[in-house]
């Protein structure tokens, strides 16, 4: 037989706490001189290929109450659907365009969001393109894991309805709840529900 | 075809049992900001497999400092002067060079420095609670802190929570991403903590529980404390098994 596998047990994840901008976006909250800004504030280095677009929203928890202390990040390819990380063998990506943001939601409002590009389409595992989407992962005072979640795009409806992702979800009546609204020119509109109706739908990935 | 090698193995999936679990009601916060719902399990994809890569370029020289890295010109952080150190590898043993660690902590009375935050205890002028650094080619990290104080929390009447740092965690794939938090061996709170107890087993408890290494100790400055992470791991298909003679 073969060796047990994993042979180590990964490290057990504990909630980022409230004071999780300290560490991930310190000028966020007045900690100003450490980092020169906070990583993941930009995106974009310059000119970039394809679309800009920006994202906001909120969090909300069980109760419809907003997170004001939630910090959100997002990975995804750039607008040929291209990654910008060494791992990448399909191409090179924009260099202009770093594929990864960080965003904390504001401390009074909890909007969030995210100045970014409309990303290209990328394969699935077995070669069907999927439709252009953002992953993003969640983590906040109470969340003792990081949640996985994926953004999609209202005006993507027919790469939508073919998507490897969204078409293998059994709860159909769920799949709005991965759908950012288009509100503009550029703009988009995606909330998360932690808990409860509309409960976004979240992956174990 | 069991023994062909899968082209697009993955990450292994996560063991659910083995990390605290959404909803642990002891952890009142989590009692609304827990899905309901199943997670969905999929396979990873590319844009799981992926992640953003950083560079020592982008540190600052005091980065990895926390003594130092917020402290007038001659100034130094209050507290007990510590090291911590340990190695990142990923489930197979395999070391994560160039992860991204960022450590945010309490100082060392307890008091962290954030706009939400007012324990009576005060800030240390000279302390600001944030660090980060690279890992090297085989996966080890070090930074130089001042140990954290133990801190009250409105959770139960009473809740105390042990001093531990808090580490943000990139390996090479968004899938790897991870938060947790070291505590400090010996430290008679973690039994008692909320948050710890959303663990279910006590070995996984353990391994976030770093330890006092005596040999990495600098005599007359600084305490070293042993902290070792462990990322998720790509699948191992039976062919690669078989390749190594197992």
């Amino acid at each position: 037989m073969t060796r047990r596998y994993p042979i180590l047990k990964e490290t057990p994840s504990q909630t980022a706490g409230p004071y999780v901008h300290i560490g991930m976006n310190p000028n966020v909250t007045g900690i100003h001189g450490v980092y020169e800004a906070d990583l993941g504030a930009a995106m974009k280095t310059g000119a970039v290929h394809g679309e800009e677009i920006t994202i906001t929203g909120t969090v909300a928890d069980g109760m419809g109450s907003i997170l004001k202390d939630v910090v959100l990040e997002i990975w995804q390819a750039d607008a040929d659907g291209l990654f910008n990380t060494p791992g990448e063998t399909r191409g090179t990506a924009d260099p202009e365009f770093s594929g990864w943001g960080r965003a904390a939601a504001d401390l009074q409002t909890g909007q969030y969001r995210f100045d970014t590009v409309k990303p290209g389409r990328v394969p699935w595992r077995d070669g069907r393109l999927q439709a252009p989407h953002i992953s993003v992962w969640i983590v906040a005072r109470g969340i003792n894991i990081g949640l996985h979640t994926r953004l999609y795009f209202d005006d993507e409806g027919e790469a939508n309805s073919e998507d490897p992702v969204l078409t293998r979800i059994e709860h159909q009546h769920r799949v709005p709840t991965l759908i950012a609204q288009k509100t503009g020119d550029g703009t988009y509109r995606f909330d998360i529900r932690l808990q409860g109706e509309n409960e976004t739908i979240f992956f174990d990935m | 075809m069991k023994n062909t090698p899968d082209p697009h193995a993955g990450y292994a999936a996560r063991d659910r049992a083995w990390h605290p679990p959404a909803l642990h009601p002891p952890y009142k916060t989590s009692v609304m900001r827990s899905p309901s719902a199943p997670l969905l399990s999929l396979p990873t994809s590319l844009g799981e497999e992926t992640g953003p890569v950083f560079g020592q370029a982008m540190l600052g020289d005091m980065d990895h400092d926390l003594v130092h890295n917020y402290a007038e010109p001659g100034e130094s952080a209050i507290g007990p002067r510590i090291i911590v150190h340990g190695r990142v590898t990923d489930e197979t043993g395999r070391p994560v060079s160039n992860a991204l660690l960022e450590v945010w902590q309490a100082n060392a009375g307890g008091r962290y420095r954030h706009k939400k935050e007012g324990y009576l205890a005060p800030l240390d002028p000279n302390f600001g609670g944030c660090g980060r650094v690279l890992t090297d080619e085989q996966g080890f990290y070090e930074f130089r802190t001042i140990q954290p104080g133990a801190y009250p929390w409105p959770n139960g009447g009473n809740d105390w929570r042990p001093a531990h740092i808090h580490f943000s965690i990139f390996g090479a794939a968004f899938a790897q991403r991870l938060i947790t938090q070291m505590y400090f061996e010996g430290d008679p709170l973690i039994p008692l903590c909320p948050i710890i107890g959303a663990i279910p087993q006590k070995e996984a408890v353990q391994s976030l529980i770093a330890e006092l290494d005596m040999t990495r100790t600098v005599p007359m400055d600084a305490r070293a404390w042993r902290f070792d992470i462990v990322l998720r791991g790509k699948r191992q298909t039976l062919f690669e098994n078989r390749l190594e003679g197992l």
